[in-house]
Order: C-alpha cells, then sequence, then structure tokens
C-alpha cells in the first residue's frame, strides 16, 4: 500500500486486523536503520544551512577567498580508503565471512583518524600562513565547516570503537553486523559531505 | 540481518527491568516515568518564567513604585521569560512530557525503541535547564537582548548580560537541542516502526499525529538554531563576523567588519517559526482526543485534520520571514512571505471548524477538561484572527513593535496551547496517577484563567492601537500615549497576578489528589483510544502485561449505532460488538448514550 493510499484510508470504514503481524505503514527494516536515516537527514539540514550562510555571507564586500592547500586532495584520498575498507567489511559481515575481516574493519578506522589528524595538520599549515579564524569569513567558514565534519567522524569513530572492542573481546562477527552496515552508510554519507564541502570550498 | 516483524519478537527479553529504587525512579528507562520527569522539569522552568512575567509587570503596571526591578534587570527578565516558556517549558512539556507518556500507549508498544538514548535526552534536558539557570548567578546576569537574541546588540556592552550571561544561554540552547534530537529520534521511529497488530497511520489518535509531525518540524528546524548559536558562538568568543558588522561601541569601533545581522534573523526564524507550530501541533492534537471524548463523538473529518497537521508542517518552513518585515529585507521578500502566511491559515482555519463540528449535536459531557478544550478554540481563534492582520505587511509595520503584536502571540501560543495543557493534564491525570482530581477546584481553577488570561490579553490589543511600543522599560511622558493608558497597564499587571496566583488551585488539586483522591476507573471518561485500555491503572512497566494488544478500529468509535456502550475501544473486535448490541437488543430497544 503506497503512502498516499495510507494517508487516504477511511479508517471509520474498515475494521478487523489490517497488515497482519507489522501493521501498514512500518519499514520493513530495523528500527536502528531507519533511525541513521533520519539522522542523516538531520546532518544534512546543518551541513545545508551552513552553506546557505556560507554563499549569502560571500557576496558581502569585505570576503578575502581563501585558497585551500593543496593537501585537501591527500586528505580526501584517506577518507575514500576508510569509507573503501568499511565497504569491504560490510560485505564480509554479510556474506558470514570472516578472513580479513580485522584488515578492513580496523583499517577503515585507522584511515578515518588519519584523515583527522590530517586535517588538523592543515589547519596549522593556514595558521603559520597567517589565515587565522577571525582575519576573515571565508577563513572562519572554512575552519567551521572541516571542524564540524570531523567532529561528524568523532562520532562516528564512538560507534567504531564500541564494535572494535566487541570484535577484539571475541565478539562474533553476526554480533557486530548492524553495527558495521549502520556505519558503513555513515562513512559513505561522511565521504559525500566532504566531497560537497570540499567543493564548495574550492570553488569559492 | 533478517528482519522480524516487532509485533513477533519476544520483547520481553529485550526490556531493561529496574532492579533498584533508583533504576526505577531516577535513571529510569521507563517513557512513563521520563515523560513525568521531563514534564516536572518543564513545569519546573515554566514556574520561574511566569514569576520573571510577574517581575516585569509589576514594573509595568507601577513604574514608580517598584524600586527592585532596573532596566537591566526588566530586560533580563524579558528575554528569559520569553526563551523559558518557548522553548524550555512548552516545547519540552508537549514533546517530552506528553509525547513520551503517550507515544507508546497510544501505539500499543512496551516502550520507546530506544529507552536508554530517551533516558540520556531527559538527562541532557537537564543538563541544558542548568546551564540556563546558572546564567542568573554569573556576574553580567543573564542575557537581556530579547528572547531572539538579534546581533549586533547581544554581544554589545550595553546590553545586560553580553558576557558570560549570553554564551550561557547559546551552551545551553545547543545543548537543548542535542537532548531533543536524542528525544525527537524516539519519538519518529517508535512511531514509525513500534505500533502494535492492525494499528496503521489512519488509525493512531491525532494526539500521535500532532507529536509526529512536530517532532519531524523539530528535528529539521531546530538545526537552524544550533547552526545560529555556533555561529553566534564563535563571534562572541572567537572574534570571527558572521553576524557582527562594523560597529562602534562607546566611541571606539570593534573588531568586527562586514558581518551580516539579517543572516542571523534569517536563520533563528527559520527555526523559529516552525517552533510555534512544535508547540500547536500537539497542543492540536491533544485536543481534538480531548474534544473527542468529552462530546462522545467522533472527531469531525479525522482525514481532514491529519492532513491539515501534515500541512502546516510543510507550510510552516515557508513562511519564516513574516517576522522580519521591520528587518529591512527586500519588499518582495515580504510580498511572499505574506501570501504563504495567508495560505497557512487555511489548514488551520480547517481544523478549527473540524472541532466545532465535532462538539456540533454532540452529547458534550461538561467534565473540567472539557472546559480546558473549549476554552482553548475560543483563545486560538482569537489569536489566530489577529494573526491574519499581522500577517499583512501593510498592518504588520505600524503594528510590529507594539503590544498588539504581544496580545497576538500570547493568546495564538502562549494562552491557547497552555489551556490544552491543562485539558489534557486533567484528562489524563486519572491515568497516569491512578486516582481523580477534584472535579469543583478544577472548575474554579478553568474560570480563573481563562477570564484572567483574557483580562490580561484583551486591554494589550486596544495598548497596541495606541501606539504603545513593547519592550520599553517605562514610557515616560510620550504625547501620543493618553495618560489612561497606563491605567489599562496597571488593570493588566493585577489581572496577571491573579492569574498567577490561582494556579496555586492547579498545583494543590493535583498534588493533594496524588495523595487523597479517590481511586481512579481505569477508563472514567469512557475512551476508546489504546491508552485508556492498559490493564494496570496506572500503567506498570511494559504496559500491556503478557501480551500487546491487537487494533481493530480507529480510536474514534463514539456513540456508534447499535453499539452497546457509547464508546468501542479500539481492541474489541468486531463480532465482540455485534454480539454486545444483539444483548442490547434484546433488553433496550433505545441504547441510553448515559448507559456507562
Amino acid at each position: 500500500m503506497s503512502l498516499i493510499e495510507q494517508v487516504t484510508d477511511k479508517p471509520w470504514e474498515r475494521k478487523g486486523v489490517i497488515g497482519g503481524l507489522s501493521p501498514e505503514g512500518t519499514f520493513k527494516t530495523q528500527a536502528e536503520r531507519v533511525a541513521l536515516i533520519f539522522f542523516l537527514i538531520i546532518a544534512s539540514v546543518v551541513f545545508s544551512l551552513f552553506m546557505v550562510s556560507y554563499y549569502i555571507r560571500m557576496e558581502l564586500p569585505d570576503w578575502e577567498p581563501l585558497s585551500e592547500p593543496a593537501q585537501l586532495w591527500f586528505n580526501t584520498g584517506l577518507l575514500v580508503t576508510s569509507s573503501i575498507l568499511f565497504q569491504w567489511a560490510r560485505n564480509i559481515v554479510v556474506r558470514n565471512g570472516k578472513s580479513n575481516l580485522y584488515t578492513s574493519f580496523f583499517g577503515a578506522g585507522i584511515f578515518a583518524i588519519l584523515f583527522i589528524a590530517a586535517q588538523l595538520v592543515s589547519w596549522s599549515y593556514l595558521q603559520a600562513g597567517g589565515f587565522y579564524l577571525s582575519s576573515n569569513p571565508a577563513n572562519a567558514f572554512y575552519y567551521l565547516l572541516t571542524g564540524l565534519h570531523a567532529l561528524h567522524l568523532v562520532g562516528g569513530l564512538w560507534f567504531w570503537s564500541k564494535s572494535a572492542i566487541r570484535l577484539v573481546s571475541g565478539g562474533e562477527p553476526k554480533d557486530i553486523r548492524l553495527s558495521i552496515e549502520l556505519c558503513t552508510i555513515y562513512w559513505h554519507f561522511l565521504l559525500l559531505v566532504w566531497i560537497v564541502v570540499f567543493a564548495v570550498l574550492s570553488n569559492t | 540481518m533478517a528482519y522480524v516483524p516487532l509485533a513477533d519478537q519476544d520483547q520481553e527479553m529485550e526490556m531493561h527491568h529496574p532492579h533498584t529504587w533508583v533504576e526505577k525512579y531516577v535513571f529510569s528507562q521507563d517513557h512513563k516515568v521520563i515523560g513525568v520527569q521531563y514534564g516536572g522539569l518543564a513545569v519546573f522552568t515554566g514556574i520561574i518564567g511566569l514569576a520573571l512575567s510577574l517581575l516585569f509587570r509589576l514594573q509595568l503596571g507601577f513604574p514608580e513604585s517598584v524600586d527592585f526591578v532596573d532596566p537591566n534587570f526588566y530586560y533580563q527578565a524579558v528575554t528569559m521569560h520569553g526563551m523559558i516558556m518557548v522553548v524550555y517549558f512548552l516545547t519540552a512539556l508537549f514533546l517530552g512530557g506528553f509525547g513520551n507518556y503517550m507515544i507508546p500507549l497510544m501505539l500499543g508498544a512496551r516502550d520507546m525503541v530506544f529507552p536508554f538514548l530517551n533516558m540520556m535526552s531527559v538527562w541532557t534536558f537537564l543538563i541544558s535547564v542548568v546551564i540556563l539557570m546558572a546564567s542568573f548567578f554569573v556576574s553580567g546576569g543573564p542575557t537581556g537582548a530579547g528572547w531572539t537574541l538579534y546581533p549586533p546588540q547581544t554581544t554589545m556592552a550595553g546590553t545586560p548580560g553580553h558576557d558570560a550571561g549570553i554564551i550561557l544561554m547559546l551552551v545551553s540552547l545547543a545543548v537543548f537541542v542535542v537532548a531533543f534530537t536524542m528525544g525527537g529520534l524516539n519519538y519518529v521511529v517508535t512511531i514509525l516502526q513500534y505500533r502494535c497488530r492492525g494499528m496503521t497511520l489512519m488509525r493512531m489518535p491525532l494526539t500521535v499525529w500532532g507529536v509526529f509531525v512536530a517532532t519531524v518540524l523539530g528535528l529539521f528546524a531546530f538545526p537552524a538554531l544550533l547552526v545560529a548559536c555556533i555561529m553566534m558562538m564563535f563571534d562572541t568568543l572567537l572574534g570571527t563576523s558572521f553576524f557582527m558588522p562594523a560597529v562602534i561601541e562607546a566611541g571606539s569601533p570593534l573588531d568586527y567588519e562586514g558581518g551580516s545581522p539579517i543572516l542571523f534573523q534569517h536563520l533563528f526564524w527559520f527555526f523559529g517559526h516552525p517552533e510555534v507550530y512544535i508547540v500547536a501541533l500537539p497542543a492540536f492534537g491533544l485536543v481534538s482526543d480531548v474534544l473527542s471524548v468529552h462530546a462522545r463523538k467522533n472527531i469531525f473529518g479525522y482525514r481532514m485534520m491529519v492532513w491539515a497537521i501534515i500541512a502546516i508542517g510543510g507550510l510552516s518552513f515557508i513562511v519564516w520571514a513574516h517576522h522580519m518585515y521591520v528587518s529591512g529585507m527586500n519588499p518582495y521578500f515580504g510580498f511572499f512571505f505574506a501570501t504563504t502566511t495567508l495560505i497557512i491559515a487555511v489548514p488551520t482555519a480547517l481544523k478549527v471548524y473540524n472541532w466545532i463540528f465535532t462538539l456540533w449535536e454532540g452529547d458534550i459531557r461538561l467534565n473540567s477538561p472539557m472546559y480546558f478544550a473549549i476554552g482553548f478554540i475560543f483563545t486560538f481563534i482569537h489569536g489566530g484572527l489577529t494573526g491574519l492582520f499581522l500577517g499583512n505587511v501593510v498592518i504588520d509595520l505600524p503594528l510590529s513593535d507594539t503590544y498588539f503584536v504581544v496580545a497576538h502571540f500570547h493568546l495564538v501560543m502562549g494562552v491557547s496551547p497552555i489551556l490544552v495543557l491543562f485539558a489534557a493534564i486533567y484528562h489524563w491525570f486519572p491515568k497516569i496517577s491512578g486516582r481523580m482530581f477534584n472535579e469543583k477546584l478544577a472548575k474554579v481553577h478553568f474560570w480563573l484563567t481563562f477570564l484572567g488570561a483574557y483580562s490580561v490579553f484583551l486591554p494589550l490589543h486596544y495598548l497596541g492601537f495606541l501606539g504603545v511600543p513593547r519592550r520599553y522599560y517605562a514610557l515616560g511622558n510620550t504625547d501620543f500615549i493618553p495618560l489612561s493608558a497606563q491605567d489599562l497597564n496597571s488593570t493588566v499587571t493585577v489581572a496577571a497576578l491573579i492569574v498567577a496566583a490561582s494556579q496555586i488551585l492547579f498545583f494543590v488539586n493535583i498534588i493533594g489528589s496524588l495523595k487523597w483522591g479517590k481511586k481512579a476507573d481505569p477508563n472514567p471518561w469512557g475512551a476508546a483510544s489504546l491508552e485508556w485500555q492498559t490493564p494496570d491503572t496506572p500503567p506498570v512497566h511494559g504496559n500491556w502485561g503478557d501480551r500487546l494488544p491487537t487494533v481493530y478500529r480507529w480510536a474514534y468509535d463514539y456513540s456508534v449505532p447499535g453499539a452497546a456502550e457509547d464508546y468501542i475501544p479500539q481492541t474489541v473486535p468486531e463480532n465482540e460488538v455485534l454480539a454486545a448490541s444483539n444483548d442490547n437488543f434484546e433488553t433496550n430497544k433505545n441504547p441510553s448514550p448515559a448507559a456507562i
């Protein structure tokens, strides 16, 4: 039953148990996955609002475009690697496999940590070049957007570390399967956000 | 992982049963305890908000004789009153309080989908309240920038609380957004995924629909507040110029340049307008259920009511700049937002008509919840109509900075939701506490509150027409304002004091009834929705005993012809209704609606 059909249903006419064990309108998936999708929408709203503010603020006369360090291409590579490794780990647990799970799963987290570290290095380069947070709104937005993105990644790493601890302390791969699947979606989302942020920053 | 329908899962395995007193009442993961905690904390902050309003009302009513309210404190009190009432009282009470308590019960679930996250939500809310209250005790006191916190004046030396106060306010709001997001994810996913057998979307009571759409609005709108808070915090603490323009303070230029104060206003109101509906939609839902039960009639136009809730929710995101007609934005913007504002009045008016049609030819029981619900219809129509005037740019420009606006938004989003809150608290009190309240006292409370609120806010319309400016500490000698305006101002203050004092009756009634009230019937009003069908009153941990309920019908089968009683609970299958009505047919050909 489509969503339109559901909300045009005349509830006073239909009696009895409709839809059996899972009532109409329930998504046929785990609650955690639904929650994650809502969270991704909220995070998208946050980043979009920063982007809108960025474009509005850019119109004002004191804006001096910042030339982003070339190092960001390397950082992007780190995040892409992290995402690919997560996808690999996900494919392994979905198949109920175990070989290479440690490599891919821990590799994914380590590359994400490396990405955050590399972002911090890019900050220190900018600082050394005299591009301080308060000297121009373009700089401020650079620090704000990269910082916010890194913060989201730290949040993801918290869930990653919980699964990592379970895996190291003898947990079966199937116990952390859902966690790895959701982390993978989140990682891809953050990669997408980063690519958009990077594209906007380097084109303005 | 294979998907297992929820009704098939052995949910008892997942339940976190409390073992100690602390787990049961303090760090509880039970949605009912969390709902009461949320509600209690919200009411506590609401009382502080009310007390602040009395203090600045005393100054406005009797400017010569109130020494303890100086201009700085006046602005701080106004600011904190606004922010507390809108965010920490109404939002938290409707969604955190009623949302938490009602959603699982009305949907036939054992608890929220993520109980631990739910517990984190209420404790994070507590932290945000503590941070907010801490600003009363720092040097400079709380911020006095007005609840809209507009830059640049928010952070400039002339504004009280421009140093520590504003920082604490911003941090507290950011923490509140985090708390709300944790709770909101829970409500949305629970409503989508944790409904019991047979509970289709269109069988949900309107309360759940209101809470659902309001939560979605909150999840999308609160990020705007968060973004604005973060950027303002950067401006204040780190010297960036997101919002701060080049500005001179006490003769010397500040270190800012080029920022856009209007950008802040857009972000703030992109949150601020949906916020009105975050408060209003749960109120619409709750009042629909109260009206339907006490009128012994199904809610008129259930589907229209649902669609109106969804339409209002969608439209609420494209009306925000009607708060900004006087901000100096592009005039064409004003035209667009005036149009959308008038459009959003259509689904809202539709709801009002449907409430009135629900009452039409109903078998109305004038119980005290019904008093408050009908009172709400009055205040809401009144406040809504003045909104139509203010939505037009040409009328808004002269009225925007007068008491007319104060009267409008207090009637529509202050008094109206609070009347619904009283209706809802009285209506569900027997289920929540297992005791009946004192009906006579509740009615006295209603008349004092209803008439008192009108005598506070009706005169403010006239003051607005006279051009009395809002936000002013004292009027002084102003030629265009007649002296009699001050008499009206004093009257309003006296009325406000009476309304505030009459709330003592409410607390006496509620707290007294908890101890001495007579034991309540499990379903004293004869309501059909699921929360009244629990095996225990008040419901125990897990809500439903051994078996989850099964739902056979919608929540509004009242006064069905041929049925034995004038309501059919959602859990009653069709064949049992027929059997019951056959019995009835033999004994009594004209079933009396009163025979419950």
